[in-house]
């Protein structure tokens, strides 16, 4: 059980010190900080706002500019987001093809809404976004990294439901 | 057709030359035509957002006159159907995201938005109000947030960061959801802000507001068991005329007595004698800090908000800052001790009003120092528009009362410390008083001109019989900062620093009616000077009354019994709430886990406690305490001055080394018996 804790551990050890290293790779330079939060992110796959708290005191800068900053992009999130994402194009053709059930269904399944777009367990997040440049296989949705065209509602709920299920059993 | 020669537009059919103007709306303005704006402001950077201040250039169509450079032989006009039409749109949008709960907002009277839609003769709106109500921020002692009434004009966010330095507030998401904030939709009271006001001063809405404390002052005056006694501040006597319609500058102290004895106070004193006890002591502890070259720079601490900054962000400077209580607190004290015993009353039944130019006077009042035996030393702080208010609430005619006088014995007080009210003023007085220290009686004092104006930044070297004394006076908070970075950095050296955080001192207070140009400002500080030239004494140390209280309580200046009564403490203060950033969370709860904090705030940080922290988790790592310990990163534990400070199981050390740290904790885990899962 040791190792369990000091893997634990580690990765908290690793993000923090990745953090440094960042600021140390940007010289700790203020005007990059779209850059820094970038990295930050790609590390903590959020921006946790201690660690924002932290950026700030560190390059100087007010918080409340940071906090301006990251509010301001829309693929900066404050929130932790979930293991995997579930993206689903809302663009105009996407759109025309009924998009909306798709939505409604990953929002009912996982029991989230607009507001809250992460599931409780921490496994999905659900991001609505716009044209994903794939119109001709409308509707289309971007689940963990693989894309799926002409999209039906079962076909979706399938797919959801396989992977609650594996990751129930790699839990066990 | 008019033909302008050259260094001359042609505005609205007139020849007006440019002269030195930069921008056209400069320009207009001095040419008599006031275009309406909400986003410029002299003081401050050009912004551009507001779009009221549009013009017609020929040959360039509409143009926002506040961005643009006047050139010879422009043709600008200022009035069309055009921008009649697009100004009255761009009001009626304001208004469209404005709550407009006017009766009940104490901006009412000075609120910009009422005054545009009134001069724009806006009879309707044509769009849809916006519904979603947020709430209020009431966080903080000295102002409320009302993000329901801003205009988003930035007028507040630019000057917190470009003259006070601090950046409290900034724009925060975008599009319908644009809001004004602090970080993370903080409280200002939460977050790094020092009370100055002077957003609240530039905001030409109510979306930030002084807190009012006008109903606990109106209670005490109500209760017929209460000695209600008033201290008025020397700016106020320059400012408070404005509110009621008359000219900018003009001392109307007479006038400010006879209202509160008509409201029902029972003594009025003024601060000036708080200011002569705070030279005394200030002058005493400059002269002997001069002597013994200990702790100089002496920093002046009578502006709460530089004490709150220093606080904060330069607690290596803690011994610099004055002790003397400011004139406010120093009154506050002796009057809380000295008037039960003369008018035989239980000191409880005291209660002491102040009347400030400034809201960060609200915060020092309820600062933990400022607390005698369970009692604040200050009751209530209330500024000229709170005052105004009371005087318009109870109906008087402030113009035409009949001057009354304060009373005696602290409702005297000498020019010096009418002083304390302007940019400079503390440093002359101060030197007044160590002039007769150092070198000779005064008498009638000469004027240390260098020390006065309006400058940011005045340095003067002043000779005193052998000695020459190098001073600086500041204000604004952003450049106070930068002579601080001087300072540390060995560039400048001064004997003695007086800092305000306000623009042009006490006069330009966010306590004070809002003071639109720097004009007004000016002639405020023009009648402090002029009163201190008509007040039968000049210096702090010909004042009768004062002389009395040292002779029968105090002794001298500096001594003992006048340190307890006048004089207090600072302490390093963290920025934001307890931020902490988890770095091994990993550790067994089933054994005896030892929490290790590192302190990772600027001063530790640049007292190296990154390093010490990246070797500690290396060591860590390497001795496999994993599961035994917890390390965190916090912000500032509020002993910076002797950083790096790691707090090792709740118990604070100072001046860390590794070797330090890892004995402690090697000690923690041993003291347990830990498993022996250590392995070297
Ligand atoms: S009160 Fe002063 S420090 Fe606080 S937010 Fe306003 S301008 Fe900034
Ligand atoms: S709070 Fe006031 S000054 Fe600040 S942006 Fe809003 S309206 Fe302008
Ligand atoms: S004053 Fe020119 S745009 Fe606001
Ligand atoms: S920075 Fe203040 S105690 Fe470390």
């Amino acid at each position: 059980m040791g190792c369990a804790c000091i893997d634990a551990r580690s990765t908290q050890t690793r993000q923090f010190l990745k953090v440094n290293e960042i600021l140390q790779r940007f010289d700790r330079n203020p005007r990059r900080l779209i850059a820094i939060l970038q990295a930050v992110q790609d590390e903590y796959r959020y921006l946790p706002e201690p660690v924002l708290n932290y950026l700030a005191t560190s390059l100087g800068i007010p918080r409340a500019r940071v906090y301006g900053v990251v509010t301001f992009y829309a693929h900066f999130s404050l929130q932790p987001k979930g293991k995997y994402i579930i993206r689903i194009c809302d663009g105009t053709a996407c759109h025309v093809n009924n998009s909306q059930a798709l939505l409604d269904l990953v929002r009912d399944k996982l029991g989230i809404d607009e507001e809250k777009p992460t599931s409780e367990d921490m496994l999905f997040t659900l991001e609505r976004v716009s044209c994903i440049g794939a119109c001709g296989l409308a509707p289309v949705a971007v689940v963990a990294d693989r894309v799926y065209g002409q999209l039906g509602v079962q076909k979706l709920g399938e797919v959801l439901e396989e992977m609650v299920r594996a990751e129930k059993e790699r839990r066990t | 057709m008019m033909k302008p020669t050259d260094g001359t537009i042609v505005l609205d059919g007139r020849m007006v030359p440019i002269g030195d103007h930069v921008n056209l709306l400069d320009l207009i303005r001095a040419g008599g035509i006031d275009l309406p704006t909400f986003c410029y402001h002299s003081d401050l950077s050009v912004y551009g957002a507001c779009r009221l201040c549009i013009v017609e250039v020929e040959g360039r169509g509409i143009v926002t006159s506040c961005t643009t450079r006047p050139e010879p032989g422009m043709v600008v006009s200022t009035r069309s159907a055009r921008l009649r039409d697009i100004r009255k749109l761009t009001a009626e949008l304001l208004l469209a995201n404005h709550d407009m709960s006017c009766p009940t907002c104490t901006r009412a009277g000075s609120c910009q938005l009422r005054r545009l839609a009134e001069r724009l003769g806006i009879d309707r709106i044509r769009f849809r109000q916006r519904q979603e109500r947020l709430p209020l921020d009431q966080s903080s002692i000295s102002l409320i947030r009302d993000p329901n009434k801003c205009v988003l004009c930035g007028d507040c966010v630019r000057i917190c960061r470009e003259v006070q330095g601090i950046g409290v507030l900034d724009f925060a998401n975008r599009g319908s959801k644009v809001q004004v904030t602090p970080a993370f939709g903080q409280g200002l009271g939460e977050v790094e802000c020092v009370h100055c006001g002077q957003c609240a001063s530039v905001c030409p809405t109510g979306a930030l507001a002084v807190r009012s404390q006008v109903n606990e002052v109106w209670a005490a005056i109500h209760d017929p068991e209460r000695i209600v006694v008033a201290q008025v501040a020397p700016a106020v006597r320059v400012g408070v005329g404005e509110a009621f319609g008359l000219p900018p500058g003009e001392s109307h102290i007479g006038q400010t007595v006879a209202a509160l004895r008509a409201m029902g106070f029972d003594r009025v004193y003024d601060t000036g004698f708080g200011a002569d006890l705070t030279v005394l002591e200030e002058g005493t502890e400059f002269v002997r800090r001069y002597r013994a070259r200990k702790d100089l720079p002496l920093f002046t601490s009578c502006c709460p908000a530089w004490v709150k900054l220093v606080e904060q962000w330069y607690p290596q400077l803690l011994n610099n800052l004055s002790t003397c209580r400011s004139p406010q607190q120093a009154l506050g004290r002796l009057i809380k001790r000295e008037l039960p015993r003369e008018m035989g009353v239980a000191p409880e039944k005291i209660f002491m009003v102040s009347i400030m130019p400034c809201t960060a006077k609200k915060f020092e009042a309820r600062r933990s120092e400022m607390v005698t035996d369970g009692r604040p030393d200050v009751d209530a702080v209330i500024t000229v528009p709170e005052l105004v208010q009371m005087i318009a609430e109870s109906g008087l005619d402030f113009a035409g009362l009949e001057p009354d006088r304060m009373d005696l014995p602290y409702g005297f007080k000498t020019g010096a410390g009418v002083l304390f009210g302007t940019t400079g003023g503390v440093t002359e007085a101060v030197l007044r008083y160590a002039a007769e220290v150092m070198a000779k009686p005064l008498g009638r004092p000469p004027a240390f001109h260098k020390v006065r104006g309006m400058e940011r930044l005045r340095e003067a070297e002043v000779e005193l019989g052998d000695d020459k004394l190098r001073l600086a006076v500041v204000h604004g908070l952003a450049a106070a900062q930068q002579l601080v970075e001087d300072v540390l950095a060995g560039k400048r050296e001064y004997d003695l620093v007086e800092v305000m955080a306000c623009p042009g001192g006490c006069v330009g207070g966010a306590g004070q009616p809002p003071a639109r140009t720097p004009s007004v400002r000016e002639a405020r500080q023009a009648s402090i000077y002029q009163t201190d030239t008509m007040l039968q004494m000049r210096n702090s140390q010909d004042n009768p009354y004062l002389q009395r209280v040292y002779a029968d309580t105090l002794g001298e200046p500096g001594s003992p019994a006048a340190h307890e009564l006048l004089h207090t403490h600072y302490h390093p203060r963290r920025r934001t709430g307890a931020v902490e950033v988890e770095i091994s969370g990993g550790a067994d709860p089933s054994h005896r886990v030892v929490r290790v904090e590192v302190c990772v705030g600027t001063n530790c940080h640049l007292r190296g406690s990154h390093d010490l922290l990246h070797r500690l988790i290396d060591h860590v790592n390497e001795r496999g305490w994993g599961h035994l310990v917890d390390i965190t990163a916090t912000f500032c534990n509020e002993v910076c001055e002797r950083g790096p400070a790691v707090r090792i199981d709740d118990e604070l050390h100072e001046k860390c080394t590794l070797e330090m740290v890892l004995d402690r904790v090697e000690g923690a885990i041993g003291a347990e018996e830990a498993p022996v899962a250590t392995s070297r």
